[in-house]
């Protein structure tokens, strides 16, 4: 069985922490330079402010609801996921992070309510050692899984745990209360599509025959469509991308410690992820690095350390992201440890062409922005008609300086000696 | 473009240690390898003696009046473990009305409280007001000025 523990309201969730104050309040994060939502609180969603809304057009609430907005504290929720991975890893012998707030993990022979009980018992944990809650979702595959663990969130109570069997009334139940637009990696246009055909829930799509769905769309609907029967056909390195995070990593061939080859797959991740931003037209707001030692070698040294990088606007710039990735990368890897994988995630993505509306993040001056989106136009082409990385950056190239607005940020409380919470003695 | 600010999310392992003491590594006589060379290379590591659990590991800093009963004055730095389930007898981090408060933690008549260090505060039964356990204190480093 899969299991995706699913961090609730995780920028949130984090701040909460150090904050207890913030509990029960409608609270949002923002962008880098403060210009609109990125993540949202119960409470804030409840009085319909939406993703992506502007900062200026929140001021009236914030006065008149007690809305509390926040600028994005990136160095406190990089590290709040990693202890929340630590945690995981203690009680499943694979994690393997999906996104900065989704992590799958695999359970291997629990009968069913040792299975449930256990996964209480990671979700208790979770909660206790780091303080943020999650949703745990159980299926035998991972398109299930994802659906268990939003029904786990929603689940009236305490809960926060589902787990799924392939067939059975429960799962039934879900899937026709499931929209399409609900199923992972099931985009828009997909939708449109499908409803021609007269489908409309996840139960209509689990009933199709997947040959059929092959031939008519293509062969990563028949992957869900067979998921959707509990038949697992997607791995993690195939998953379709959310609009949400762009991940690009691999295995090495073998464990590695070389910082050359380390730095090269880097920069290829952080390429290619640069070339997925693109073709989906999107920005991102900051980039994740992560490497890995292999868990089965308990003789070696062992660490899966990880590190955000925050971009100074949203971009997607390859030099801007290959810059970071390598800053990244050159703060998390230690001597003497040889590592199984490597990897780069693109966070907080953005829609390019809305945030060309936006006038609040930092503008890139026009005459730049055009020359940078010419050459990534052209280095694309290249890469396109001539073999992926024909054209490759070496060396990030020195940029104009861009300071952060973050008027708004919570203090580092996990990783700044200076800003440590302070505890009153009484 | 100007360096981006780093996050550094995981601690990293630790980097300083301290040399076992030279005198217990004796060179076997004769060739036979000596009894003590397991521990040879071996190093003390504070990081490893305070910290059980780095997942669950948080650093707080102490502000008010020092507090002779629970030996923690202003300043010092707390080493906080959320995995240890809190029982009598802990000094403990505590949610009193959204505040991080160090506290006692007591059973007294049967009830769960929070006791203070000083007569001035009465105890706070647990079950009676917004207050929980937010991490229960492992212990406490005072630094002298050098």
């Amino acid at each position: 069985m899969i299991g995706l523990i699913d961090c609730n309201d995780f920028y949130v969730s984090c701040e909460r922490v150090f904050r207890p104050d913030l509990e029960g309040v409608p609270v949002g994060v923002l962008s880098n330079n403060d210009g609109c939502v990125i993540a949202r609180s119960a409470e804030i969603k409840a009085l319909g402010v939406a993703m992506g809304a502007p900062a200026f057009q929140l001021q009236g609430m914030v006065r008149s609801h007690g809305l509390v907005l926040l600028s994005s504290n990136y160095e406190l929720y990089g590290d709040m996921a990693s202890r929340v991975q630590a945690v995981l890893e203690e009680l499943a012998p694979t994690v393997e992070p999906y996104s900065i707030d989704e992590m799958f993990v695999r359970f291997e022979g629990f009968s069913s309510p040792a299975l449930d009980a256990h996964c209480r018992r990671l979700r208790k944990r979770v909660r206790q050692y780091t303080g943020i809650p999650v949703s745990v979702g159980v299926a035998p595959t991972r398109t299930l899984a994802k659906l268990a663990s939003r029904a786990a969130k929603q689940a009236p109570g305490d809960a926060g745990v589902c787990v799924l069997a392939a067939a059975g009334p429960e799962t039934r139940g879900l899937l026709q209360r499931t929209a399409l637009d609900g199923i992972w990696g099931v985009g828009r246009r997909l939708v449109e599509r499908l409803h021609l055909m007269g489908i409309r829930t996840a139960w209509d799509l689990r009933n199709q025959d997947p040959r059929r769905i092959r031939r008519r769309f293509s062969v990563v609907l028949e992957r869900t469509v067979l998921e959707l029967q509990g038949v697992p056909a997607i791995e993690m390195n195939d998953v379709a991308e959310s609009r949400q995070r762009i991940m690009t990593s691999r295995s090495f061939g073998r464990l590695t410690e070389d910082p050359g080859e380390l730095r090269e797959a880097i920069r290829e991740h952080a390429q290619r992820g640069a070339e997925k931003l693109r073709e989906q037209h999107s920005l991102c707001r900051a980039v994740l690095v992560f490497l890995k030692t292999n868990p089965h070698r308990q003789d070696l040294p062992q660490s899966s350390p990880s590190l955000i990088v925050e971009l100074d606007r949203p971009t997607d710039d390859s030099r801007d992201i290959l810059h970071a990735a390598r800053l990244g990368l050159q703060r998390i890897q230690r001597d003497g440890h040889r590592y199984m994988k490597a990897g780069v995630m693109l966070l907080d993505l953005v829609d390019a062409h809305r945030q060309q509306l936006s006038l609040l993040d930092t503008p890139q001056r026009d005459a730049d922005r055009q020359r940078s989106e010419r050459l990534m136009a052209t280095l694309d082409t290249l890469n396109r008609t001539m073999g992926r990385g024909t054209v490759k950056f070496g060396m990030p190239s020195p940029d104009a300086a861009w300071h952060l607005r973050c008027a708004n940020r919570t203090n580092r409380w996990t990783t700044r000696w200076e800003e440590l919470p302070r505890v009153r003695l009484r | 473009m100007s360096p981006p600010t780093l996050y550094r999310p995981q601690r990293p392992a630790s980097a300083l240690g301290l040399p076992y003491p030279e005198t217990l590594i004796r060179a076997g006589l004769s060739g036979f390898p000596s009894p003590a060379q397991d521990y040879e290379g071996r190093q003390l590591d504070l990081n490893e003696h305070l910290i059980k659990r780095p997942s669950a590991t948080f650093f707080m800093r102490v502000t008010g009046d020092s507090m002779e009963a629970f030996d923690m004055y202003a300043d010092d730095l707390l080493i906080i473990d959320r995995s240890l389930d809190p029982r009598p007898g802990h000094i403990v981090a505590a949610l009193v009305d959204g505040e991080l408060i160090v506290k006692r933690y007591e059973i007294l008549d049967t009830r769960h409280c929070l006791t203070s260090g000083n007569p001035r505060y009465a105890p706070i039964p647990l079950d009676s007001c917004d207050c929980q356990v937010w991490g229960v204190i492992r212990a406490v480093i005072h630094e002298y000025p050098v």
